[in-house]
């Protein structure tokens, strides 16, 4: 499973790699909506990593958000 | 059998990294100048986590940004596996960090220190990541490492003292995909070695000789020294017509324990002219049970790995989110350029397919109501850009 993860990454770098000379579809003149705070992943980033030491503390999984590691006064 | 630790990721990295330093550079920019100050709190299951955690974030001249966090737990804890195995407790625990940020054309490197102290739990973790946009800037790819080193001690034996090593691998994709929709794909993984056992939880086993059937381990649980685990996230964000946004994550995750989770995520964000901001989000967490987790075992001893820590079982968490924001100072305010108060508050229902209730009196031993808890996570904070 994690094999085939990397793979896809690598496919998908590669194939946005070798996509030099396509022209970036979105203009950044286009880009006020995504640049919107609200389309951030992270908009406030000191509740966003609480939230995420919440999960990592009461949760068996971990990672892939971003969240740092660390004691969790959770026993 | 517990199965073998992948050796394959910190092998790909160097790839991975000359990968993305072939990128076509884009323009990036560095963090936004804010403070915030959060009270937080989370409070379910016999157990009370609350405290501050102060965030200040402040460039310094055109490349750099530095940022720091000051963070405190107050935790007091009655929680079902200390009623088992021992008396109420509270104690503190103390984080801080610092970091910074260099930014060089289409790149941003950060570097990041972190220390947490509780009378237990050393914990120290040091960062380094490296962020790149590409193409026209609709691309942003990030890989990270980071380095944890913990000793592990126990209140009722001082002599105590264990080390723990963290190793954990970051990969991050964030694509424009039209002018309304944005894509994520993150994947960690994740390497633990060392004394990864809960000091303070043991298992229980059948004692026919005891007048609750069972008893409990004289020593704790017994865990095996590595873990290693790997989670993919992707998600998906849109912004709609009215200045909202819609978004929907998905997150797998497995390791060498034999845990699998799923995470699936759905939020919305609806603002107001007037300057509100109300969120609304919906979660929903499964995972399976650890190789060597039982509610309760044959015997004492009955094999090399025994384990009854709830967050090892298999279970359920659901998630209802809700928060309200009021930006204010719009126009600034002296050296302020603006600022919000903020309210989220999320419920969680966490359900266990096997792990019971064992202070639950008038059952048989391994035949007690299954466990389960509500939860609710408080997060208050007001925040201030300048």
């Amino acid at each position: 499973m994690k094999q085939a993860i990397v793979i896809a990454l690598l496919v998908v770098l590669a194939a946005t790699l070798s996509g030099c000379g396509i022209q970036p579809w979105v203009k950044p003149y286009e880009r006020a909506n995504i640049a919107d705070p609200i389309m951030s992943w992270n908009r406030d980033p000191v509740s966003s990593a609480y939230l995420h030491h919440v999960y990592d503390a009461r949760e068996g999984a971990r990672g892939g958000a971003g969240a740092s590691g660390g004691g969790c006064g959770c026993n | 059998m517990l199965r073998e630790a992948p050796k394959w990721f910190p092998r790909a990295l160097p790839g991975l990294l000359a990968v993305a330093a072939a990128g076509v550079a884009g323009a990036a920019v560095l963090p936004e100048d804010r403070a915030d100050v959060l009270y937080h709190e989370y409070s379910g299951g016999g157990v009370t986590v609350n405290g501050p955690s102060v965030l200040v974030r402040k460039q310094v001249g055109e490349k750099f940004s530095v940022v720091g966090n000051y963070y405190v737990d107050e935790v007091s804890s009655a929680s079902v596996d200390v009623e088992m195995a021992a008396s109420e407790y509270s104690e503190r625990r103390v984080q801080q960090s610092l970091g910074v940020d260099y930014l060089r054309g289409g790149t941003i490197m950060s570097l990041s220190y972190a220390n947490s102290s509780e009378s237990d739990y050393e914990a120290n973790t040091a960062s380094l990541s490296i962020s790149q946009d590409m193409f026209g800037d609709l691309t942003t790819v990030t890989l990270g490492f980071e380095r944890g080193w913990d000793t592990v001690g126990q209140s009722t034996d001082p002599s105590f003292e264990r080390d723990v090593d963290r190793r954990n691998y970051r990969f991050g994709l964030s694509q424009i995909l039209t002018k309304n929709l944005i894509a994520t794909l993150n994947y960690e993984a994740v390497t633990d070695e060392g004394h990864l056992n809960n000091p303070y939880r043991s298992y229980r086993f059948y004692d026919a000789d005891n007048p609750d059937q069972f008893n409990l381990a004289s020593e704790n649980g017994k865990y095996p020294r590595t873990r290693t685990s790997g989670a993919a996230r992707v998600g998906l964000k849109y912004f709609l017509p009215w200045r909202a946004a819609v978004y929907a994550s998905y997150r797998y995750f497995d390791d060498t324990w034999d845990i699998r989770a799923d995470t699936y995520e759905v939020g919305y964000t609806h603002t107001l002219d007037s300057g509100w901001v109300f969120d609304l989000s919906y979660r929903h967490y499964t995972q399976t049970k650890a190789e060597f987790y039982a509610d309760i075992f044959e015997r004492q001893d009955q094999q090399n790995f025994m384990a009854r820590d709830k967050e090892l079982s298999t279970y359920q968490a659901r998630t209802v989110g809700a928060g309200v924001s009021y930006d204010f100072l719009e126009n600034g305010w002296g050296f302020i350029d603006r600022g919000s108060v903020n309210l989220f508050l999320d419920h969680m229902r966490f359900t266990y397919d096997d792990f019971r209730d064992a202070t639950a009196e008038g059952y048989a031993a391994g035949e007690e109501p299954l466990y389960e808890f509500d939860a609710l996570v408080t997060r208050a904070f007001i925040s201030i850009w300048y």
